[in-house]
């Protein structure tokens, strides 16, 4: 099977990096020393090729009513236009289908980002519910393999990030210097043509998710390396994530994952007088807890699909497990018992031997600073 | 790629060097370190201890992954090296001279089987 590639593509490959198979892309995992990646996003600032996501436009009458359905979280959360809201998308037995960002535009344009390996999935899944539901929306998958117009996205991450991309493009500066977390602005008439400017991001640190035209992305990329922004591939990406304690799909929860025993209640709006797909499932309540661990023993790494015993004997599962760049220890996210608590001591199993772990919360970084030890 | 032409490699990418003591010192080679990418833990076996050819001997993880390491030829570990525990990316830093285990091997013409540079080459191609 030909792997799909970004239109950063040949950038990365002329940038040296080590290209993996990640979900059926070819991606960069890094450039050099993943470690040294995951610093400068703690300490400087980075950014990641990540054209992979799938932007999808919905835009209609019924745009709204259709999202307060579609997704666990609440759309009526987005009242000002720009603002934006993570997701996760359920199916009706309550799994997760997909997690997500939805921006507001306005009241006929929301935007949605999703992952790259469940795009065609999702994809799929929306248009069986704007049918269904005759919803009437138009929806529009902007990736830039499957538009004519499409969309590239960077990530520029850590606590220089935004002061780079100013730097970089003196025009976003004006637009974005006051725009809070979870905020986009659109920025017409950049060298880079128009820019979509969110302050989001998976790392943890501050920054910029930036959506830019297909065919402009290479220049701004180069520009903002120029500017001393350092590109940091999917090895990092997972670290940093991990790190900051947020989900990656596929890993941490997936179809069969209700979002309450994936650490996303949070995320999901039971109070409203409102039904959305997989609402009803919900009703179970939570069966498992989602934790972090850090390892105790030397031993080895935590690693997913190890098993975790709690002292009761009740056993849970590690889903995404590093060596942490910024606390030099073996972290996870593990999925464990209800009747572990914050602060216990539990037993990891790597190969033969059986280590100690403390059960924190999450996340075990955040803006630089680590915050579980 | 670094491939000493006075070593002897695995397909798994382990490298062989055969000591003046008849001894054969083992570690991983570039092209594994550089596969791995950052080494964060090295496990390493107990001095005593007998393998045969193929046995898992060590582990060495990265940020990414953890690899088992081979033990080349049977024999018994006479010698670990603990700096390399201890600083496990001196893998990444010198693959060549972050040896991992050192065997007495049980038939001094094993290592004439594991394959020479040329062709350990090879099989890092393509």
């Amino acid at each position: 099977m030909t792997l799909k590639a970004t239109p950063l593509n040949s950038a990365h490959r002329a940038a040296g990096a080590k290209m993996v198979d990640f979900g059926g892309w070819d991606m960069p995992v890094n450039y050099g020393s993943q470690i040294e990646e995951h610093n400068a996003v703690r300490g400087d600032a980075g950014m990641f090729d990540v054209s992979h996501m799938c932007v999808v436009d919905l835009q209609g009458a019924n745009a709204r009513p259709f999202l307060r359905s579609l997704l666990a979280n609440n759309v009526d959360k987005l009242q000002a236009p720009g603002k934006a809201l993570y997701s996760c998308m359920l199916n009706p037995q309550g799994g997760v289908i997909d997690d997500l960002i939805v921006y507001f535009i306005d009241e006929t344009w929301f935007r949605l980002v999703v992952n790259a390996g469940t795009a065609e999935k999702d994809i799929a899944w929306i248009r069986e519910r704007n049918e269904t539901t005759g919803s009437g929306l138009a929806i529009t998958p902007r990736r830039a393999d499957l538009s004519d117009d499409g969309i590239a996205l960077v990530a520029v991450q850590g606590p220089n990030a935004r002061a780079k991309v100013w730097d970089t493009v003196p025009a976003v500066r004006a637009a974005s210097e006051n725009l809070k977390p979870f905020n986009v602005a659109f920025v017409k008439d950049t060298p880079f043509g128009e820019l979509m400017v969110a302050r989001t991001g998976y790392t943890g640190e501050d920054g910029f998710e930036i959506g830019v035209a297909a065919n402009q992305v290479e220049a701004l990329w180069n520009a903002l390396a120029a500017n001393g922004v350092k590109p940091a591939g999917l090895g990092a990406r997972d670290t940093l994530r991990l790190e900051a304690g947020m989900n990656l799909y596929g890993q941490d929860m997936d179809d069969t994952v209700s979002p309450l025993d994936a650490g996303l209640a949070w995320t999901v709006d039971l109070v409203a007088e409102r039904d959305f797909t997989g609402k009803s499932a919900l009703q179970r309540g939570q069966q498992q807890q989602f934790v972090g661990l850090i390892l105790r023993e030397k031993g080895g790494i935590l690693r997913a699909h190890q098993k975790v015993v709690a002292a009761s004997g009740n056993a849970g599962e590690i889903t995404s497990g590093t060596f942490s760049p910024s606390m030099q220890q073996a972290i996870a996210l593990a999925r464990v018992p209800m009747d572990v608590a914050v602060g216990d001591t539990v037993h990891v199993e790597i190969r033969d031997k059986k280590l100690a772990a403390t059960v924190v919360k999450l996340p075990f970084v955040r803006n630089g600073k680590i915050l579980a030890a | 790629m670094n491939i000493p032409a006075d070593l002897k490699y695995t397909e798994s990418h382990e490298w062989v060097r055969q000591e003046a003591d008849g001894t054969l010192t083992v570690g991983i080679t570039e092209y594994a370190q550089d596969a791995l990418g950052d080494i964060v833990f090295v496990e390493l076996p107990t001095v005593g201890k007998t393998f045969t050819a193929g046995d898992d001997a060590a582990v060495v993880e990265s940020v990414k992954a953890a690899s088992d390491i081979y033990a080349p030829v049977s024999g018994t570990v006479t010698a670990v090296n603990q700096a390399t525990a201890d600083a496990p990316d001196s893998i990444n830093a010198n693959a060549y001279d972050a040896w991992l285990f050192k065997l007495q091997p049980a038939d001094a013409g094993a290592i004439d089987g594991l394959l020479d540079a040329a062709a350990y080459g090879k099989t890092t191609e393509g």
